[in-house]
């Protein structure tokens, strides 16, 4: 049998919470906590440095923004010129409210796939989502630490001692 | 190590509670548990339908058929169908689009200023809100299409593609502005929409029973476990979408304005256009809200969600926006006065007073008295009368969008080229078509999708929060 990893059930988010400051004290990296909402105060409990989505925001949103005015410039005053009004060929006033949308339009689709990137989803198969325990409490009202048995310190009885001392009512080992 | 932990409170310190007045209203009633939230509100999908929601489905998708007949006979036989001639030749159609696409600003409102401005009593009703979006640009988006006559030209109108000598659409025009903010904004609302959706998707994955059920919801979850490192690039994303969709909301009905403000019309040519427009947009879209959801909360039992504290919070909104547009409307009538232009005076001379003066008075008796009635706490927290103003709101934002077309367009300079719009069963039909589209599309989302967010409403809870007792903090602990 291939084990994923130990995973315990808590009650509470300040139980999880707890637990993953004594998950984090103890040194381990391959660990998760698995929550129905984003408890706040989580992320400095596990030690999780800010996010990186705003990158790939900002990169988006560079794309839009250049890509809408070189796409006006090379239309309109480049590609083919027509004088419209008497008004100049290019001119980035005109060209900015198209600009400006492509900007929020690129951002966006920077931020969902920076977010899925970095969290590499999709994902059609997780061998926690092959747990009926696990399926029915952490989309709905459990709160659940996970160790990975690939963790480089993870011990099946010492990680099990520490999941209990944490207060957890229920721990498994999950199959891969 | 977080700062409350180096620190931690000793447990001889005590905190007094705050006082019984400083206490907010909770935003979920009767002190429900989050597993409560996920199986009340998952169970609306769940269970079987309501016994109304397959007749009114059958009501909705008639009037879609309707209007999907009104457009092939627009199509085939041309747009002189509809009641348009010299000089009216933007009337209903251009109305309607206007009207859609301010009735989306609510949920974007609701979704992404509220989201950034921190007002937490959002989460109940943003789904349903971002909802109303997604369908009300739905709506919105057909009429541009469709009045351009032979719409099977439209394909060079819109995108920038050359025509057959080569020539590019122009983009110092204020109508290729819109088709980009138009679509952007569809677009970025479903991009936000479905963003917020993921984890809800994952909790009826969990809880469906059907396998092709289970299939689709877990498709779309992308395999979403809780998990609280995703849940960080989660936050992060959802705050930038957020940050995003604001100047995106706020441009989408700048731009829509520009189309008016731009050109040289009296009664359009003015810069008060783009704010007051906007603020007309949210005004109508928070009617459009309330409309939906005071029904829909009782038919769903939401009331311990959607609580009379959220309605008479959207009457606040409808109250400020509502007296935004009413300055607007008095100072488009005092700027014709004090900018001395005879042409501009004319114009709003005949708004108030012309031909079409039924349709400004219901309009300043819609919008400029009705929300006033909001300054009550009785009125604002009795169900039945919000709802009928709400209604009375939306009327009146129709009759500000033909106010400002029809009446602008009705009489040019020269009396020579006077007319008077009267609209055609055409007209009628596809308007009322539209409403088809929008409720078939909004009960098909509310019965397969959860149509409150359930984990941020479990977000707000107390029992969600690792330092309120509720939440299992010890008393006296640290955090």
């Amino acid at each position: 049998m291939n084990a994923y990893g130990l995973m315990a059930v808590f009650e509470t988010p300040a139980d999880a919470m707890h637990a993953a400051e004594q998950v984090r004290d103890a040194g381990y990296s391959k660990w998760d906590v698995h929550t129905p909402f984003p408890v706040h105060g989580l992320d400095a409990a596990m030690g999780i440095s800010n996010s990186k989505v705003g990158w790939f925001t900002f990169i988006g949103g560079a794309t839009g923004y250049t890509t809408g005015m070189i796409m006006i410039w090379w239309m309109n005053a480049f590609d083919y010129k027509i004088v419209i009004g008497g008004k100049p060929m290019f001119s980035p006033f005109y060209a900015f409210p198209v600009s400006y949308e492509l900007t929020i339009l690129f951002a966006s689709f920077g931020s969902l796939i920076g977010m899925a990137l970095l969290n590499r989803l999709p994902r059609l198969h997780h061998p926690l989502l092959k747990n009926r325990r696990f399926c029915q409490g952490a989309s709905h009202d459990k709160f659940i630490v996970v160790i990975e048995t690939a963790d480089p310190k993870f011990n099946a009885e010492e990680t099990r001692k520490l999941l209990a001392s944490a207060g957890s009512k229920h721990i498994e080992m999950v199959e891969d | 190590m977080s700062a409350a932990a180096e620190h931690p409170v000793p447990s001889s310190v005590k905190i007094a509670p705050p006082p019984a007045e400083l206490e907010r209203e909770p935003l979920v009633l009767n002190n429900r548990s989050i597993g409560w939230l996920s199986d009340h509100i998952a169970g609306i999908c769940e269970g079987p339908a309501p016994k109304w929601w397959l007749p009114a489905l059958m009501i909705s998708s008639t009037a879609l058929v309707m209007m999907l007949g009104c457009i092939g006979y627009l199509i085939s036989t041309g747009v002189g169908v509809w009641g348009l001639n010299q000089p009216v030749e933007w009337a209903w159609d251009i109305t309607n689009f206007v009207f859609w696409i301010g009735i989306g600003h609510a949920g974007t409102l609701i979704s992404a200023i509220l989201f950034l401005l921190r007002q937490k009593w959002r989460t109940s009703v943003n789904r349903a809100a971002e909802a109303m979006t997604l369908f009300a640009v739905a709506c919105a988006g057909i009429f541009p299409v469709i009045h351009v006559g032979r719409i099977w030209y439209a394909v060079w109108w819109l995108p920038p593609i050359p025509n057959n000598y080569d020539i590019w659409v122009n983009f110092r025009s204020p109508l290729l502005w819109d088709v980009f903010a138009v679509s952007t904004y569809g677009t970025v609302s479903l991009l936000f929409w479905y963003t917020g959706l993921i984890p809800d998707l994952a909790t009826m994955r969990d809880r469906a029973t059907g396998k092709v059920k289970k299939f689709l919801y877990g498709f779309f979850a992308l395999g979403w476990t809780g998990s609280n490192r995703h849940w960080s690039n989660y936050e992060k994303a959802y705050l930038l979408l957020a940050g995003l969709s604001t100047p995106l909301v706020l441009s989408v009905h700048s731009i829509v304005s520009f189309d008016f403000a731009v050109s040289q019309v009296p009664g359009w040519h003015t810069t008060i256009f783009p704010p007051y427009f906007v603020a007309g947009a949210v005004f109508s879209g928070f009617g459009m809200v309330l409309s939906l959801l005071i029904p829909l909360r009782t038919l769903c039992k939401l009331e311990d969600i959607i609580t009379v504290r959220h309605v008479s919070l959207m009457c606040k909104v409808i109250l400020a926006t509502g007296s935004i547009v009413g300055y607007a409307y008095g100072m488009e009538f005092f700027i014709a006065w004090y900018g001395g232009n005879p042409y501009e005076l004319a114009a709003f001379k005949n708004r108030a007073f012309g031909p079409y003066w039924w349709a400004y008075w219901s309009m300043i008796s819609c919008n400029v008295i009705c929300p006033h009635l909001f300054w009550f706490k009785k009125l604002r927290e009795n169900m039945l009368f919000v709802f009928i103003v709400s209604i009375f709101v939306n009327i009146g934002m129709w009759f500000e969008r033909f106010v400002i077309i029809v009446i602008s367009l009705h009489r040019d300079y020269l009396p020579s080229s006077w007319g008077y719009f009267r609209p055609t069963w055409v007209d009628v039909c596809t308007f009322i078509g539209s409403f088809g589209l929008f409720v078939t599309l909004f009960l098909l989302f509310m019965r397969y999708l959860p149509m409150i967010a359930i984990s941020e409403v479990k977000g707000v809870t107390p029992q969600a929060d690792p330092h309120h007792p509720q939440g299992g903090a010890k008393q006296g602990g640290h955090h």
